[in-house]
């Protein structure tokens, strides 16, 4: 009896360590799915459905452009996804974790911000924007080589050459003026 | 009976096309040597090689053409066309190396643009482009603000004749000086000290904003150039929103307004004649058409329900339209919103703005607030005619810098203009038409385009027909010549074919 007891029991905890190693599986499945959802939405869709997305949360990608730039607490860092490029207002602390932004030089961070969209923003005078409370560093950016044409040095050379051989001939010599 | 051009006009007209080219290559240097010490290696080769090039060609011509006679009126008409033509031309070349611009074709429609003091663009990865390739982008604003010809001729030019000519030419009619030498200086003169004063407001409003010591002061340079010369070009692609700055916005609102007055004005202003702006036929309709413009403009965004507050409006609103009536061309809001969040009122209203313009004189392009005020004049005078008895006479005065007699010598050109402007702002809309764009859609950026303003609706774009590219070019030259030196070259050409 007490055997039967002991192996309802086991069974019981067996089923129970199951269950809620499956409730796990499906809140990681569920996550990971809910993530996938929350779709990034590009910088035209926002701007051409601006009154559809006014308000809600929505996910942004793109690369840290210029120069972010400290308002007090708060920053702004402007975001382009290769169409249009959109100013985040963000929490200053949130924005340590940048640390390229592009320029001729550096290709900028690759960077995810999650936030409230607005169409037109009563805090900044009517400005399109999102009010980011997340950013999260996708890709690093980094320094651009640069690269130098070996024919434009050429070319360059060439050019240069003859440049100066017809400057030196108009100093010296005095064209014959036409009648 | 048509003459055909004799040798001798080309003589000339080629040796001081040399001289212009030649004083253009000078202002490469600048990019040039910005480039060097900023270690942008591949940009510093693209302007050494542009320079090469435009110099070379201007050398050319001035050795194989070399002429001691003067220039006469329809010489120096087609000087100045053609010189425009040149520049854009040769100002693409240091754009389209740098890779940003898709071809030479879209580099060329930059270059006029900038040339122009239009400000419409097709420059792809903006906010890419290197220090020196900007200061370029934005140096063509400021020689063409003050006229690529003067600017050419007066600064590396000694002693150069025929400056009248050229600086009507450029659509400058009105001398502030007895001589164009002094004229063309006071004009140097006022635009570098508002420059300095301009890059320093905008340098510490930048400073203030949280961006580096040396952004700041950069962009505040471009900005202000862009700014003064009406032109609308700026380093980053989100335009004005890139500052997200109210005090930015107002101080680049000051310099657009600065930049639409009549250099004159400028004069009177310096010379403690304060007075002279509020008399002024000028400024006074300056002032109404902005009014009823923005009337027109804010009543349209309410209508709309474009912005929740009445204060967000005015800023957004109040923005476009005075960057559209000077001509300028910066945006505080993306180009698509003109046409999703706008309606067809509120874009009426900053059409109109753009068509009218601002004063003659100035940088800027369009009808010009003048004619404007001189037709509204005439229209009152000839409704005083009907309603007084015959017997009457009717005198109409108006105000600038002195006080003139209306007569039909000033109200015949002034109409002719404004027919040219509006037939051009008309052709350049059926283009759009013409290529699938609805009718004030292709009327905006039309009339952008013509007007040298560089607002845009979103049809200026990479994928825009070449057609339409090649039209807005057209546009943009002829708009910003006002028309005079344009048709002259038609009619040199014409006459190089048809003439005995």
């Amino acid at each position: 009896m007490s055997h039967v007891t002991c192996h309802t029991s086991h069974v019981i905890l067996r089923n129970a360590i199951r269950s809620i190693q499956g409730a796990i599986l499906l809140g990681v499945v569920f996550l990971a799915l809910g993530k996938s959802f929350a779709q990034t939405i590009s910088s035209t869709e926002l701007i051409n459905k601006a009154k559809d997305y006014d308000g809600q949360t929505v996910v942004f990608q793109g690369e840290v452009i210029g120069e972010v730039m400290a308002r007090g607490e708060y920053a702004w860092v402007n975001l382009n996804d290769g169409k249009n490029a959109l100013g985040i207002w963000i929490k200053k602390d949130l924005v340590g974790k940048i640390a390229n932004t592009g320029s001729y030089k550096v290709i900028g961070d690759l960077v995810e911000v999650s936030g409230a969209f607005h169409r037109s923003c009563l805090v900044h005078g009517g400005d399109l924007d999102i009010h980011a409370e997340s950013l999260q560093v996708l890709k690093s950016g980094n320094r651009v080589k640069q690269h130098l044409s070996s024919h434009r040095q050429k070319l360059a050379f060439g050019l240069g050459t003859i440049l100066i051989i017809l400057w030196i001939s108009t100093v010296l010599i005095k064209p014959r003026k036409r009648k | 009976m048509i003459l055909k051009p004799r040798k001798d006009d080309i003589q000339i007209i080629a040796y001081y096309l040399g001289k212009v080219i030649l004083g253009l290559g000078f202002t490469m240097f600048l990019p040039l040597v910005l480039a060097l010490a900023l270690k942008e290696r591949a940009p510093a080769l693209d302007f050494l090689l542009s320079l090469e090039i435009t110099l070379i060609l201007g050398l050319l011509l001035e050795r194989f053409f070399k002429t001691d006679k003067s220039l006469n009126w329809m010489q120096g008409m087609i000087v100045v066309s053609l010189s425009w033509l040149m520049a854009m031309f040769l100002g693409a070349i240091p754009l389209f190396l740098s890779g940003h611009w898709v071809s030479y074709l879209d580099a060329c429609f930059d270059s006029m643009s900038g040339f122009a003091t239009t400000g419409l663009a097709l420059v792809q990865n903006l906010d890419h482009l290197s220090y020196s390739h900007n200061l370029w982008r934005h140096l063509i604003m400021f020689i063409g603000g003050q006229g690529i010809v003067i600017v050419a001729l007066s600064l590396f030019v000694k002693g150069f004749t025929g400056g009248f000519t050229m600086y009507v030419g450029e659509a400058r009619d009105e001398r502030i000086m007895p001589n164009i030498a002094h004229t063309s200086q006071f004009i140097w003169l006022v635009s570098i000290v508002y420059l300095i004063l301009g890059t320093l407001a905008l340098g510490l409003t930048g400073l203030l904003n949280g961006m580096s010591a040396f952004n700041s002061f950069f962009h505040g340079a471009c900005i202000f150039m862009a700014a003064f010369d009406t032109g609308g070009f700026a380093p980053q692609s989100q335009s004005i929103l890139y500052y997200h700055s109210l005090p930015y916005e107002i101080i680049t609102v000051v310099i657009m307004i600065l930049g639409a007055i009549n250099f004159k004005l400028h004069y009177h202003l310096w010379m403690g004649n304060p007075k002279e702006i509020f008399k002024n036929i000028e400024t006074r309709t300056f002032f109404a058409t902005i009014l009823l413009t923005f009337l027109i403009t804010a009543f349209g965004l309410y209508e709309a329900g474009a912005y929740p507050k009445a204060m967000v409006l005015f800023r957004k609103g109040f923005y476009q339209l005075i960057s559209g009536h000077t001509g300028t061309g910066f945006q505080t809001i993306y180009a698509r919103q003109f046409l999703t969040d706008w309606n067809d009122l509120a874009l009426v209203g900053v059409i109109c703005a753009m068509a009218l313009g601002g004063a003659v004189c100035s940088t800027t392009g369009a009808i010009k607030m003048i004619r404007i005020g001189i037709i509204f004049k005439a229209l009152a005078q000839d409704i005083k005619k009907i309603i007084l008895p015959e017997r009457a006479i009717v005198v109409q005065k108006f105000h600038h810098i002195k006080e003139v007699f209306l007569e039909d010598k000033q109200v015949r050109p002034a109409l002719i203009i404004t027919l040219g402007y509006l037939l051009l702002y008309g052709l350049g809309a059926i283009v759009g038409m013409f290529y699938g764009y609805p009718f004030l859609n292709s009327l905006f950026e039309s009339t952008s385009a013509a007007a040298n303003v560089g607002l845009s609706c979103g049809i200026t774009d990479v994928g825009m027909p070449s057609a339409i590219k090649v039209t807005y070019i057209i546009q943009m030259w002829a708009g910003r010549l006002e028309f005079m030196s344009v048709l002259t070259l038609l009619g040199f050409i014409y006459a190089a074919f048809k003439g005995k």
